[in-house]
């Protein structure tokens, strides 16, 4: 710090929140970052450098986002002098019920992506910044510090923070293994309802994220249907992260947990939340942009009061507005983001298989999740950790371990492929053979 | 201009009705408490406001809304800037700036926005203080801030002390999510509300005598609704007591732009400064640009902290209430620009300086005394001659009259928890000079019929 402050000793103390490590950031896995934040991948200036492939970050599609702002450019300003009256207006507008125009344009936007088959009412939108404050606001509403939510593994390292942190609610994990390609059964959610009992702590819901992250593979709907059962006999809530909705490969192959509910009539709705963002399917994370949708009134009212903590700049509402509405430039951008993604994963999935390396069978989202498991030592955590030093520090790829994923399968890896350009993809590629070819030569030796 | 719907009791008519079957299943304690706020009887006055609002020509007998502490007087200034700084709302030509922006999520927040921010912060200050743009947190708002603060320094049931009258929206921000306790440090009229060593300790032992533990004390300065700076002296006993007890300061200066005269506020940091910063790493800054700026839908809120420990957290915890890297891009351009920001202080300040003589005047020739007032975007009316009893029932039948038979959406002083009963908060910036006019007006004439009731009755000049 430039002001430099005597930090006492006897310090003032700080709150049990502030003082624990739920932020997560202490974990091993933060060398992961720190690799490449000292030794940065570039094509042309440091072409032996680290590439990031640990970042689920959308960078396939900004061409199409630059070209709309450029020929929109009242989407981005308030208009001329004359129109004095628009530039106030928003920025003095703070309500949480947020700009009506643009809870309209989210809602259309989410329809579109499930191709009309499902219906989204803008009043029951609700608007946070970013799908990370959407998480923590539902598990503040559904949950009381103490209690759990069941979350199938392996899942989104964030929600340790997101859930659990400010909330003191607890996650005890739905175990998904690869005998059936990671899909939730109702055993496992049944044996995971059981271990929380057993502890004597109180489940209030199932968080699901659909299609789903680290896997990258939509759920299919038998078993959606499933878990809708499943939490309507137990009586709790069900919240399904969408996050990845507009990501899939194929428009047919995305089955939305609102299509299930209204093939039911609504029957079992209100006690289904869904949460969705701009951060992956339009790449905007900088802009936070996330969205609570419930079926549940007193929901829909408590986390709009509560979203005064986190609303999104008027700004970026008046922007996104606009160009959400523009059904011509969001069909265009669906269909074409689809495409380009569905390319860069037969990309890195031809890749992979040429370097001998199978993935789990895909259809969305950002990364692959690939099975290093013949390649351990040890099928345990720390020979997954040994093998994933190896690849961060000579062959310079920066994946995502399995184990911090709280995958109970060792040996299974997060690889990012849509954060960056084709070229740096081939380049990972091409080292990952090298990699195998180098493994394949050792062992030879070893045998003979 | 759409209406705001503050007050709505959200009995909602969705397009999609699903049946909320009575054996619900069940939300958090959290979810079920009354700590939001809204169903106190003062959303009475944004209810009838909503219902029938004020309009120079299209509804002049309306509700004249003066209980919204909004910052209207220098748009013009801002929307001079935008028409000369294009480049400020959008990215250019060129591919990397828009692409960079919106990928832009570091919780660190853009480093050109937080170095413009402790620029700004500096020079409100008139450079009294420095402010070191690595300790600068962002958050969306000072709602957050306060928040996200009380969080790190309280836990769940332990307390921190507020002067009395205060913000209404503390009873939310502070306690409802995190579930810290608000006790009173009670003021008082007698020295103009001003916080004493005595009462001070008496809302100390006041958590102690309830098995409270105290971890701090959360000041307002310049003070809601006081419209008021705090003495120098005053800050040094507060910095002493919270020394003496080991506690935190929070110290909520999101009006220091807002003081009429740039030499009367003396801010925590410059207290801390001329201490050589001793004992500094319990004392925490909230500010935001919802006020001065006049910008609270862009949701800009700083958290400065003096402890490394709680910038690290804060800076992890803003997670959840980060800054759209669109708007930390308009608002690094624009307070980055010392010309614009030197101006923008100045004259601000010189504009809300003459609505409140203006308002001051006004209520003085009806006959109605404030507090002595420096700064902010209101003045603490005293209307306690007026009560019919010297109670909170009084001053809500008080309060009534002027909401339903006057018009006017004014906060009464039981809504900041303020222990005597009487006193109500004006705001004058967020409306015409013409349609403050028209308030003052419809007071004059209120007063008058009062007068003419009431005979005898004698309104003291203080």
């Amino acid at each position: 710090m430039a002001i430099e402050i005597e930090q006492q000793p006897s310090a003032v103390g700080l709150s049990k929140v502030a003082a624990s490590e739920t932020h997560g950031e202490d974990s091993p896995y933060f060398a992961g970052w720190k690799a490449y934040d000292e030794d940065p991948y570039d094509e042309h200036s440091n072409p032996s450098g680290v590439v990031q492939m640990g970042l689920a970050e959308n960078q396939v599609s900004f061409d199409l986002l630059e070209d709309y702002l450029e020929k929109n450019s009242e989407a981005s300003s308030w208009g001329s002098k004359e129109e004095v009256s628009s530039f106030r207006e928003n920025a003095l507008f703070q309500d949480y019920h947020g700009l009506q125009s643009f809870r309209k344009a989210m809602a259309s936007f989410m329809e579109k992506i499930r191709g009309g088959r499902a219906k989204f009412d803008p009043e029951r939108v609700v608007l946070t910044a970013g799908a990370t404050a959407a998480n923590e606001l539902l598990t503040f509403i559904l949950a009381d510090p103490g209690d759990a939510l069941l979350v199938p593994t392996p899942y989104y390292p964030g929600f340790d923070r997101d859930l659990r942190w400010r909330t003191g609610v607890k996650i005890v994990p739905i175990h998904c293994d690869s005998s059936n390609d990671f899909q939730i059964t109702p055993k496992a959610l049944e044996a995971a309802y059981n271990a929380a009992e057993a502890k004597n702590i109180k489940v209030r819901g199932v968080l699901i994220t659909n299609p789903s992250n680290p896997l990258g593979a939509t759920i299919q709907r038998a078993v959606l249907e499933e878990i809708l059962d499943f939490v309507t006999r137990k009586n709790i809530h069900l919240v399904s992260d969408e996050i990845y909705s507009g990501s899939v490969f194929s428009s047919s192959e995305f089955i939305s947990i609102a299509e299930v509910l209204a093939a039911q009539n609504y029957k079992k709705a209100e006690r289904v939340h869904i949460v969705y963002s701009l951060s992956k399917d339009l790449g905007l994370p900088g802009f936070r942009v996330g969205t609570i949708y419930s079926y549940n009134d007193k929901v829909v009212t408590t986390a709009r009061r509560m979203s005064s903590f986190t609303l999104i700049s008027s700004q970026t509402q008046h922007l996104l507005a606009a160009m959400l509405s523009d059904k011509k430039f969001t069909e265009n951008y669906i269909k074409t983001n689809r495409e380009r993604l569905r390319k860069r994963y037969e990309m890195i999935i031809e890749g992979l298989r040429s370097a001998g390396i199978e993935c789990l069978k895909g259809n969305a989202g950002l990364f692959c999740w690939m099975n290093l498991s013949p390649l351990l030592e040890k099928a345990t955590r720390e020979g997954e950790l040994a093998l994933w030093n190896s690849i961060l520090h000579e062959v310079k790829l920066n994946i995502s371990p399995g184990s911090s994923c709280h995958c109970s399968e060792p040996g299974w890896f997060r690889v990012c492929f849509a954060n960056m350009s084709e070229q740096t993809l081939e380049v990972a590629l091409k080292r990952i053979h090298n990699f195998m070819e180098q493994q394949r030569e050792l062992k030879e030796m070893m045998i003979t």
